[in-house]
């Protein structure tokens, strides 16, 4: 991958000791944590706040980073539309597009690429007392729906760590789509119809271009879905023809289609409208047999929009970063591991929200999905 | 290895019987007899032999995948199980594997058995390298093999109706077939599926039947005057199998124990050659059975001293009789049995063997008031044997429930977690529960990991995400705030446990969102009921 670097912020110096929340103070962390969330006092805004605050800056429209209530947010264009339909009307929603620079306060804030999912951003903020980046979720791996990651050096990094452990590497996406075609096949062979449960923004929309013009037959998609998929046509992303899952279409698709659903819709009275189905499911925790297992889906697909154990370490490794602090996950061995193994100054970040990683079934349902 | 690979990923991928009697169907339908016999010694649940240490193992995937050993104890956390946490951490391409052509015995003998002639560096070798050429999968199999954890969630019931089908035999004959001695040999497997009886074992027990507890309410099963009850004993189900010259005592496991029980089994050496008994083994002494951790002192013994024999003697209820003189009695009426099985014994007259006592009454209600004396008899409850039944093969309802008295509970605080295996690996699912003790202090005193729904399962693992204090290794402690009534079948006396007690079967009956800690109950209330327990018997 070609490692763009970024708007290099100031000249390094010497960060001392986290810890220090005091404010105002001569050298404080640009970014801590507060009951609101991650909060930057110096540009009095809060990144992906969990309660409502004056200006929020998103960085992906995530059930678990955009929550609706504060006065004001700031995301890329790309993912404004998404922003707007967890958001209640009358918030504002300004844009910022990726790499440009915009002074909020004492800071300079700037969005960049994070390979999420449509619009995801990492959020640079630059003050003369260093420059910070919070990089929200990302993942390195390519994506046609998407922009693919840039990172973006910076003196202190703020990573997640869903997948933070050596066990988590997904495969090609190559692999990955030849599995879910040659499964479709068999359950056509067999006149059944697959359904195939991902989380709806993101992940639905790059399955579906993964599959792009080798559909094996018709494909149907949830309602929860079909809204999402008319908001990636606006932003201009291709996706192969899908329609919404109608009684009419379930009919003619019936043994043979594919299906594209929330996995809440697993097991539900909807999926018995398409007779005989084979289920399926497409996160990063079906790598586990474990979590395989318990979900009760006829068949796991790995996949993630999140960044795989070597995605991780690659992102962090390109930030150059001199601090490095970790939340959302694994975050006590990723910590220990970039310590000790890597030689880079890591802490774990407390987000308040949850004590420990691997929240599979505990933290938002999206983390389940990832 | 790859067909048995493909088998274990399709019983593994559902829990619909008929997706899983295809899968069993489609792999024996066309295997080779020698990785026949394979596959059906580990689906049989046989024990495998550890060949090397799970310590050894985690050392080797260190150092050859390149992770330090605190991260690979932190993955293995975090997956539940080391033979896949080892699969994924392992060097190579585990996604893709290599078409090495190796056959479930191959691999076996030449790659599991074989490690153990080998030096410690010579084993390091071959099992690295044989990860190397393994997709993930196989290597999850392969460690499982090695370190003698191999089990496959499939009944035998079901096996045996798979290779009976292929076998063009019926079920019963199939799981009888499989019950006795065979050695994982290509000859064995073709014995078993050509319906030759030639190479059977002389010795082989019959498929056990078990008991259904019974339903909510227990004249839902018809008059009680329909049934044979007998006293439920609490000890270990037994088959006494003589024949020929030879005698066997087998475990419901179907291991063969003659060497922990030598006088039992000098008993039904006394037999006439064509009898088998099914019963129960207890420690008994003085006419009463004594709590089953005595009988645990002489499990799993290789042999057993004369002064073992004098602490916990043992004895075998007997009550049933599935072979008379070489015929097999199973279709038989219940009754006719019984009363051939009290002839047998008097005949034999050895106090080892003893004919289990019918409990005599002609109504539910009465049959109630005896079993609410179990405890003080030593018993868990009644067995209900339905009048002319014949003796069933596996856990086929209808005739023999079990009709258990009510377990004791005690609320409970939950303190430490621990994430759970299998299905269950990356949940906190496996919990350890305090009372209060006499200085106020909270003192575990058991461990538990199920009643609770999926639901709550997750809910609770929610709460010990958010609630960690301290960690120790895998375990979790967690702020005493959540109260759970336990539901458990006996206590005893522990001086390993702090708690100077443990609790048999402890499960979780029900969550008490109503209870605070303080409400939960006290170390000495516990100590109460070990002494009234004790007096009892
Ligand atoms: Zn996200
Ligand atoms: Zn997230």
């Amino acid at each position: 991958m070609c490692h763009q670097v970024t708007g290099r912020g100031g000249a390094k110096r010497s960060i001392r000791l986290s810890g220090s929340r005091v404010f105002p103070h001569p050298l404080p962390d640009l970014v801590h944590t507060t009951p609101e969330g991650l909060a930057c006092p110096l540009g009095n805004f809060h990144v992906d706040p969990w309660r409502p605050v004056d200006l929020a800056v998103i960085t992906h429209a995530h059930a678990d980073h955009a929550r609706a209530g504060s006065r004001a947010y700031l995301t890329t264009p790309e993912g404004a539309p998404l922003l707007r339909r967890r958001v209640q009307n009358g918030a504002v929603i300004e844009t910022l597009a990726y790499g440009e620079r915009r002074r909020i306060g004492a800071v300079t804030v700037s969005l960049h690429p994070a390979g999420h999912v449509l619009g995801s951003a990492q959020v640079r903020i630059e003050h003369a007392s260093g420059t910070w980046v919070v990089a929200g979720d990302y993942k390195t791996a390519p994506d046609p729906t998407c922009a693919g990651i840039e990172p973006v050096a910076c003196d202190v990094f703020v990573t997640e760590s869903t997948f933070g452990l050596p066990v988590f590497g997904w495969p090609r996406e190559s692999e990955l789509i030849a599995e879910i075609l040659a499964w479709w096949e068999g359950n056509r062979a067999a006149g059944r119809t697959s359904l195939l449960c991902a989380y709806p923004l993101g992940k639905a929309q790059r399955l579906l271009a993964g599959i792009g013009g080798r559909a094996l037959g018709p494909i149907a998609v949830h309602g929860a879905v079909h809204k999402l998929n008319e908001a990636y046509a606006e932003a201009g992303v291709a996706l192969p023809e899908a329609e919404y899952a109608s009684p009419e279409v379930t009919k003619r698709i019936r043994g043979e289609g594919l299906v594209i659903a929330p996995p809440s819709a697993h097991g539900t009275p909807w999926v018995r409208k398409f007779g005989e189905v084979s289920t399926g499911f497409a996160s990063g925790w079906m790598r586990l047999r474990g979590t395989r297992r318990r979900r009760n889906f006829d068949r796991g697909f790995v996949v993630s929009d999140h960044a795989d154990w070597d995605g991780l370490l690659q992102t962090i490794a390109a930030a150059g970063a001199e601090r490095v602090l970790v939340t959302h996950g694994y975050v006590e061995p990723l910590v220990r591991y970039l310590n000790e193994e890597s030689g880079i100054r890591a802490e774990a970040l407390a987000t308040g929200f949850e004590g420990e990683g691997g929240a599979e079934a505990t933290g938002p349902e999206e983390e389940a999905l990832a | 290895m790859k067909g048995f690979a493909e088998l274990y990923r399709r019983l593994d991928s559902t829990r619909r019987t008929n997706a899983r009697l295809e899968a069993l169907r489609d792999h024996f339908r066309a295997v080779d007899p020698a990785d026949g016999a394979w596959a059906l010694h580990y689906l049989l649940g046989r024990r495998g032999r550890r060949v090397v240490g799970s310590r050894q193992m985690r050392a080797w995937v260190a150092k050859h995948g390149g992770q330090p050993e605190w991260l690979v104890d932190e993955c293995y956390d975090a997956v539940g199980d080391l033979a896949e946490t080892v699969a994924l951490l392992a060097p190579g391409r585990g996604d893709e594997g290599e078409a090495h052509g190796l056959s479930l015995a191959e691999v076996i003998e030449e790659r599991v058995l074989a490690l153990r002639d080998l030096d410690d560096a010579a084993r390091e070798e071959l099992v690295v390298a044989t990860w190397r050429r393994f997709d993930l999968l196989e290597r999850l199999l392969y460690v499982k093999l090695i370190t003698g954890g191999f089990r496959v969630g499939v009944s035998r019931g079901l096996v045996a109706r798979a290779l009976a089908e292929l076998a063009g035999t019926d079920q019963a004959t199939m799981a009888h077939r499989l019950a006795g001695r065979w050695e994982p040999e290509p000859a064995a497997f073709v014995r078993l599926m050509a319906g030759d009886a030639a190479g059977d074992d002389p010795l082989r027990p019959y498929p056990f039947f078990l008991a259904s507890p019974v339903p909510e309410s227990v004249s839902d099963l018809g008059a009680a005057r329909d049934f044979v009850a007998e006293w439920k004993w609490d000890g270990i189900r037994v088959q006494a199998v003589r024949r020929g010259e030879g005698h066997l005592l087998w475990s419901r496991g179907e291991d063969v124990i003659d060497a922990a029980f030598p006088e039992i089994s000098a008993a039904i050496a006394e037999l006439p050659p064509g009898t088998v008994l099914d019963g129960e083994l207890l420690a008994w002494r003085d006419g009463a059975p004594l709590p089953f951790h005595s009988l645990q002192r002489r499990l799993q013994r290789k042999s057993v001293g004369a002064k073992l024999r004098q602490d916990v003697p043992v004895r075998m209820i007997a009550y049933d009789l599935l072979e008379f003189g070489g015929q097999d009695w199973r279709e038989r009426p219940l009754e006719q049995r019984q009363a051939r099985l009290r002839e047998v014994l008097e005949a034999l007259g050895r106090p080892e063997v003893a004919v289990a006592e019918v409990v005599d009454a002609e109504r539910w209600e009465a049959l109630a008031e005896l079993r609410a004396e179990s405890r003080a008899r030593g018993v868990e409850g009644l067995m209900l044997k339905r009048r002319g039944s014949p003796y069933r093969a596996g856990r086929t309802r209808g005739d023999w429930w079990k009709w258990k008295v009510e377990p004791f509970t005690v609320d409970a605080v939950l303190v430490y977690a621990q994430r759970g295996h299998g299905r269950r690996a990356s949940l906190y699912t496996d919990y350890t529960f305090a009372v209060h003790g006499d200085d106020g202090e909270l003192v575990p005193v058991a461990k538990a990991y199920s009643g609770l729904s999926d639901a709550e399962i997750r809910k609770v693992d929610a709460f010990v995400r958010r609630n960690i204090t301290e960690r120790f290794g895998p375990v979790r402690a967690v702020t005493p705030e959540l109260v759970f009534e336990l539901a458990f079948e006996g206590i005893q006396p522990s001086p390993r446990h702090k708690a100077g007690l443990a609790l048999r079967f402890p499960r979780m009956a029900r969550w008490r969102h109503d209870k605070t800690v303080a409400e939960a109950d006290s170390l000495a209330s516990l100590r109460e009921l070990l002494a009234r327990e004790a007096g009892a018997r």
